[in-house]
């Protein structure tokens, strides 16, 4: 599903940010990604939902070569990739509903189809009552469920998720991981970055550390040590 | 389907968050407006200078100076007979009409007043020549054959001067051109710059449709999309300014007489040149803000 080997990062002409990142997982996985602030997740996201090259090594989603596909090709794989990101991204000048149906009918499914998804997440996700209401309106919690409703609506095979529980009370927070928990059920490979160590130990994942943009082995026992 | 996904997100944004849809029209209403002036004048100096050519090139006008002290009308038949009959005999022309002095006459009284034109004043004797069609007769032979039997003949070439007319009337026309080529060219850089302002606008949602999984294609026939109606919108503008402005320069000018002016009428084959200016400008607008958005998406990852 995923395969990185030997990635490296950088912005521009700056530093790596991450170095040396290999790493497989496999196709109906559930990883967490943590690590101290600064040390690089939401870069490595940033390369798994193709929104940054690396800068050296290969990168394989898919079973494809991201560095060899063409440009036309990676929307293709972008659709099949949901992401939750970590400040939300909800366009204010849509209502939730249509925030949540973006990425449907960006996949180009038909309007009745995406009216009965997009209501049944949006009352998963508790808003059931803010179809019509704007973003802008909405608490920090609540933008982060309506950013997690728009990410697993078209039911993504990889679903990546940046501190998505960040603004959440507990009991919310644990109702979305077992919505991730059942999404990875159907076969999407889920891979959460996250600095809440509560989360991983309770949901016994795999947990991939990052450090200084290093991954380092043993994920949970270097977290545990940090 | 794809595309309207990304026109829904689109839709809304860009209708009320941008600015370019405030000032878009009115500079491309103004661009029309100057455009299809220029092109209207072009088509009526086109018209002008074929009109001038066809009609004038083929007539010459023969001056012969009046005789002093003045002769009798029956003398003057005498020594004009043989003018008449050398230009008769000159190959290429086809008629020669000698003007009546009441003709004469009749082009003086302009400046000289009605009734001033008596029959003590000497007045040159006018001949109408119409040459052959395709015909070139020498001129300076046929002048210096006449000045034998009439010193002082002059022969006015229409056709010289007509030349020259049209020549200045084609320059014109090259200009009024050349001018909405530049007008094309500034609404096309006014586009360019109105749309990488509203990619910049709009960049969250650019942004985030990229990271969805939206085709540029897509995302660019939204800009596309918006840039045409704002382009058809502006053009129609500047169009019905300027059918006002030509309507007023028909009627300000219907009284003239001033048989040289260009005559400000349109054909129905002009009518539809300068109605395609606002879909041109609405093209124009398209393809800028299309290909403007392609490249400025080019450099997402």
């Amino acid at each position: 599903m995923v395969r990185f080997e030997n990635v490296g990062m950088r912005y521009g002409d700056g530093p790596e940010v991450l170095r040396d990142i290999s790493f497989v997982l496999d196709a109906g996985s559930f990883h967490f990604l943590t690590g101290p602030s600064g040390a690089g997740k939401s870069s490595l996201l940033k390369l798994l939902y193709l929104a940054h090259r690396p800068s050296r090594g290969l990168i394989t989603l898919f079973d494809r070569d991201t560095a060899t596909c063409a440009r036309h090709e990676l929307p293709a794989l972008r659709r099949r990739i949901g992401v939750v990101f970590q400040d939300f991204r909800l366009l204010d000048h849509l209502n939730a509903f249509d925030n949540v149906a973006l990425p449907l009918r960006i996949a180009g499914l038909a309007e009745d189809k995406i009216a009965a998804q997009v209501r049944e997440l949006l009352e998963w996700v508790g808003l059931k009552e803010a179809l019509e209401v704007s973003p802008a309106t909405l608490s920090g919690g609540e933008k982060q469920r309506l950013a997690i409703a728009r990410a697993v609506v078209a039911r993504p095979k990889l679903l990546l998720a940046d501190e998505p529980t960040g603004n959440l009370d507990p009991d919310l927070s644990l109702r979305l991981f077992r919505l991730f928990e059942e999404l990875n059920k159907f076969g999407t490979t889920v891979l959460i970055a996250t600095h809440s160590n509560e989360l991983v130990e309770k949901f016994k994942h795999p947990a991939l550390f990052l450090s200084q943009g290093r991954l380092v082995a043993k994920p949970k026992d270097a977290l545990r040590a940090s | 389907m794809l595309e309207r996904g990304v026109e829904l997100a689109f839709d809304e944004d860009l209708a009320n968050g941008d600015p370019a849809n405030r000032y878009l029209p009115w500079i491309v209403a103004l661009m029309v407006y100057l455009a299809t002036l220029a092109v209207a004048g072009a088509l009526v100096l086109g018209a002008s200078a074929a009109r001038w050519q066809s009609g004038q090139s083929d007539r010459l006008t023969i001056q012969v100076p009046p005789q002093i002290p003045p002769k009798q009308e029956a003398a003057a038949d005498h020594w004009m007979a043989p003018v008449m009959d050398i230009l008769r005999a000159t190959p290429g022309i086809a008629a020669v009409r000698r003007l009546e002095r009441e003709e004469l006459a009749g082009l003086l009284e302009p400046w000289l007043g009605v009734g001033n034109v008596t029959a003590e004043l000497p007045l040159p004797e006018l001949i109408d020549v119409t040459v052959e069609r395709g015909a070139k007769p020498d001129l300076e032979a046929l002048k210096r054959r006449l000045e034998k039997v009439a010193p002082g003949v002059e022969i006015d070439d229409h056709g010289r001067w007509m030349n020259q007319l049209s020549a200045a009337a084609r320059a014109a026309q090259a200009l009024a051109l050349a001018l909405t080529v530049m007008i094309a060219g500034a609404a096309t850089a006014t586009v360019v710059v109105a749309t990488r302002a509203s990619l910049a606008v709009h960049r969250e949602t650019i942004e985030l449709l990229h990271l969805i999984g939206a085709q540029d294609g897509a995302v660019a026939h939204a800009f596309a999309r918006r840039a045409l109606g704002l382009g058809l919108r502006g053009g129609l503008i500047g169009l019905a300014l300027a059918a006002l402005t030509y309507l007023f320069l028909q009627q300000a000018t219907a009284g003239l007489d001033a048989p040289l002016m260009p005559r400000l009428d349109l054909s129905l084959a002009n009518l539809a040149v300068l109605a395609a200016l606002p879909l041109a400008s609405a093209a124009i607008a398209m393809v800028t803000a299309r290909f403007t958005v392609l490249k400025a998406l080019a450099k997402l990852p």
